[in-house]
């Protein structure tokens, strides 16, 4: 079933981030090859990001979706305007693909979300008057 | 394309307006963007104006534009495939008399939906827009049982293609959002924008509790009626002609 | 009284292995069918944006409906302070709390996202009857759970009566609030009504009760256990004035319905449409599932077979009547026009079709093994059972065949 599977994954991961710690040192070692990322700086400092980006989203998504706030730092498409990798046939992949940005450290914390059911993998259609 | 230069005016220092496309047609909506960063405010009803007699029952305009817009492809399972926006065409049986109009969520003040949704995921935004936070909807579809206008639809597959404004998965309930991305950004509606393209401009999107703007004044001067009005939901989308 | 000893069922004999192997095959076949759809989408199944709750909500509904009512025993026994009934007190409890669970297993696993049940259980809109019947569920459990903890456990004494009274008010108040679930539907014709809630409570008494006798008699039968045909005979005329609650409470429901002008158009649909509804609701629930029923327990000389063939009938008839009522009242189309003839691209104005899909059915076979196996499970662990129902002479007399399989007694409902 998947809300066992699911929570099994959790479980897991959760126990990976025990044993693991939350230091940041030890949140390095959770990456061992993450895409690297358009620009220069993340929306927070990195070590910051690593930590806490789970949160920010929730938030943010709270925040946009509930209230109506656009534009925000901690939007999720901008994580994927940014964190997005073009192919050699010059398309963007899609974020959570094997080995890409969002996928790497989860699938090695073993992680599931499932943001990306809903969300755009890849940065949006450009040609709809979309906010942020 | 005049209306796009005062829009775009309107529009300064938004971040938005750099990922407006060229060739892009908006009509210029009443209100502009709220700045980011900005909730929605209940100083706003936003609202639709629909003059059923200039609706052209042939037309789809409104329907196609709703989900090229919100990526609704459809599986060619009319049964299952989402539809934020129909046609309905009705008859009086006595006179035998006709006529077609577009019907969406109706965002209500009073939303059922919202009542009866047990974990709060259907909800009412500051500005009145009524819509389904899919991060917690649990896919019980007690609020389809509940809209007394068969607004909602249920995603019965796995979705691809999804534009980066309206995220929508399997298992969530999902609706018209009054194309809430656009209104944040001082647009409007895409069914209206559709509409007024046909030539028909059969639709009026604006704020309802701004006493200056067009659905304003014309609310207060022409009669209009809403469908059930009498279950005393109070939608916010008005007709004239039915 | 006379001194009463209660016995666990023996596990692991042929019998209780075929059985329990049985019930966890059709859950598993529940859970296999729940796998598909859930990974499929819902689109695999009959339902539809028109027919948001099927099947899955039929037996859910069904089974948490009879969950309240199979209570009564106990009640009866407890706050009522009939003596003949206080040593059913047990199973009584312990077969609500399983028809509870058989129900929710049903409904969650049809939800869109199963997997979302933390929330649903960490976000509360208090302005929804569906939320309050999410905490009146939890709180059956763990009040019916006291309950029984003070019939088995002699030092809990004290807390017998008040368990038992609480246990009452709250199993009226959740029937209350699963009526109301329609009942505050104001946009649904064949829902919106205030007498959906003591419908709902009508109902609970019939189909829980009937439940409650298959199962005694089953669970007696395989076991070898005795009881007396006095107690079966006045289980079954209890069962038909329950019986005849409900189908008043159904007559109120439709007669309201028809006088309201607005509302002739679906009673028509049902009543008279000449289509499944109507023959589900004039064949299956009112003829087989309340009136052969009554006349089967209201004989002279009423047999144990006849009583069993009346429970059977009236799980039939409910599961038939909460057919009518969710299926039938989804299929009947909203009205946004009244008084006028609409069409469109998303089936207005036209009566829905539904056909139940078989993943659905099995997930609902599901939740009814899952209340029988929390059944046989806890009366194998638990005292709940009386070594012996029969009463005086009888006792000598009457001895009741003792069926090698379980299964040989047909299950509730299949
Ligand atoms: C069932 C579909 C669905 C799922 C799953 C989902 N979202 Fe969303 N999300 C939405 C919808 C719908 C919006 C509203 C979009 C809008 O109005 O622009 C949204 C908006 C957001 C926003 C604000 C808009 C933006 O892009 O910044 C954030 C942040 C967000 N979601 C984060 C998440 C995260 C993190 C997850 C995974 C834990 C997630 N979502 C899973 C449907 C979904
Ligand atoms: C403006 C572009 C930009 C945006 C928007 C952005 N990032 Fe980043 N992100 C970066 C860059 C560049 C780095 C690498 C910084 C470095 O190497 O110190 C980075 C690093 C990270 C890291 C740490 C990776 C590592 O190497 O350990 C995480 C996690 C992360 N981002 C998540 C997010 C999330 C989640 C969002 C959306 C809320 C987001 N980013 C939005 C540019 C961006
Ligand atoms: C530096 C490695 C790393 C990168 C890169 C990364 N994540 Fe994570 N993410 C994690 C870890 C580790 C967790 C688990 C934290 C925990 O369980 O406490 C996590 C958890 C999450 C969660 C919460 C999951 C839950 O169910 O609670 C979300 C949402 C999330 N990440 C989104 C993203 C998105 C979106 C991206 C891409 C923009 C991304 N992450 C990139 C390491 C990363």
């Amino acid at each position: 079933m998947k809300g066992l599977v699911l929570s099994a994954l959790m479980g897991i991961a959760a126990l990976a981030a025990v044993l693991v710690g939350p230091g940041p040192a030890a949140a390095g070692d959770l990456s061992p090859a993450i895409p690297q990322a358009k620009g220069t700086q993340c929306v927070e400092d990195t070590q910051v990001m690593r930590r806490n980006h789970m949160d920010f989203l929730k938030h943010q998504r709270d925040d946009t979706l509930r209230k109506g706030i656009r534009g925000a730092k901690h939007s999720l498409k901008d994580c994927v305007t940014c964190h997005v990798q073009t192919g050699t046939d010059g398309h963007p992949i899609p974020v959570n693909a094997e080995g890409q940005f969002c996928q790497s450290c989860h699938s090695y914390a073993a992680v599931s979300i499932d943001c990306f059911q809903c969300h755009a993998t890849v940065p949006g259609a450009a040609k709809s008057a979309s906010a942020r | 394309m005049s209306h796009d230069t005062s829009r775009r005016e309107l529009l300064k220092g938004a971040a938005a307006v750099v990922t407006l496309a060229p060739g892009l047609t908006l009509i210029a909506a009443e209100a502009g963007a709220r700045a980011p960063g900005t909730a929605a405010s209940p100083a706003n009803r936003w609202g639709l104006l629909i003059d059923t007699t200039k609706c052209d029952e042939g037309c789809t305009a409104c329907v196609d534009a709703c989900k090229a817009e919100m990526g609704l492809g459809g599986h060619d399972r009319p049964l299952t495939d989402a539809q934020y926006i129909r046609k309905v065409t009705v008859t009086d049986p006595k006179s035998g008399h006709t006529h077609s109009l577009p019907v969406m969520c109706q965002h209500c003040a009073n939303p059922p939906c919202v009542d009866v949704c047990p974990t709060g995921a259907s909800m009412k935004r500051a500005d009145g827009i009524v819509l389904v936070d899919r991060h917690i909807c649990i896919g019980c579809r007690y609020c389809m049982m509940a809209c007394p206008y068969k607004a909602r639809s249920f995603a019965h597959e796995d979705q691809s293609g999804q534009k980066e404004h309206n995220p929508r998965g399997k298992g969530c309930v999902e609706a018209c959002t009054l194309c809430a991305h656009r209104v944040d950004a001082g647009g409007q509606p895409a069914c209206v924008e559709a509409c007024a393209a046909t030539g028909n401009a059969a639709m009026l999107f604006g704020d309802l509790n701004d006493p200056s703007s067009e659905i304003a004044r014309r609310v207060a001067r022409e009669a209009t009626t809403r469908i059930r009005a009498d279950l005393g939901v109070d939608p916010a989308v008005r007709y004239q002609g039915i | 009284m006379k001194k009463l000893e209660y016995r666990e069922l023996t596990a692991l004999t042929p019998g209780w292995l075929t059985a329990v192997g049985a019930l966890g095959a059709v859950i598993l076949a529940a859970l296999g069918a729940v796998w598909y759809m859930e990974h499929n989408g819902h689109w695999v199944t009959g339902m539809t944006n028109q027919v948001v709750w099927g099947v899955p909500h039929v037996f859910a509904v069904f089974l948490i409906v009879a969950a309240s009512g199979a209570l009564n025993v106990a009640s009866i026994g407890s706050v009522f302070g009939r003596e003949p009934y206080q040593p059913l007190g047990r199973l009584s409890a312990l077969l609500a709390i399983a028809l509870l669970a058989g129900g929710l297993g049903a409904i969650v696993l049809d939800l869109g996202r199963p997997d979302r049940l933390d929330v649903a259980m960490t976000h509360y809109n208090f302005k929804s009857i569906f939320a309050w019947n999410v905490i009146l569920y939890n709180g059956f459990f763990a009040i019916v759970g006291v309950y029984l903890w003070t019939m088995i456990d002699w030092r809990m004494k004290t807390y017998y009566k008040p368990a038992a009274l609480g246990a009452f008010t709250w199993r009226l108040i959740m029937t209350t609030g699963t009526g109301s679930i329609f009942g505050f539907l104001v946009a649904r014709e064949g829902y919106s009504s205030a007498v959906m809630a003591p419908l709902f409570i009508a109902m609970s008494f019939a189909f829980g009760l009937a439940i409650f006798i298959l199962v005694l008699m089953g669970l007696y039968a395989a076991s070898g256990r005795k009881v007396s045909s006095d107690l079966i005979r006045m289980k079954g005329r209890l069962l038909g004035l329950f019986c005849a609650a409900n189908l008043y409470f159904v007559a109120v429901q439709h007669l309201t319905a028809l006088y309201w002008a607005e509302r002739t158009g679906i009673e028509t649909f049902i009543l008279f449409g000449g289509n499944i509804y109507t023959f589900l609701f004039w064949c299956v629930q009112v003829l087989l599932g309340a009136l052969l029923p009554m006349a089967l327990v209201y004989q002279k000389a009423t047999t144990r077979g006849m009583v069993r063939m009346a429970s059977i009938l009236v799980i039939l008839g409910g599961l038939a009547q909460v057919y009518v009522i969710i299926i039938g009242g989804q299929a009947y189309p909203l009205t946004l026009f009244p008084g006028m003839e609409v069409s469109s691209a998303f089936m207005d104005g036209q009566v829905a079709a539904y056909a139940p899909s078989l993943p659905e059915v099995v997930l609902g076979l599901g939740g009814i093994a899952i209340a029988v196996l929390v059944t046989v499970v806890g009366a194998t662990f638990l005292r709940i059972l009386p070594s012996s129902l029969a009463h005086g002479d009888e006792a000598e007399v009457e001895v009741l065949e003792a069926a090698t399989h379980i299964d040989a007694e047909p299950a509730p409902a299949e």
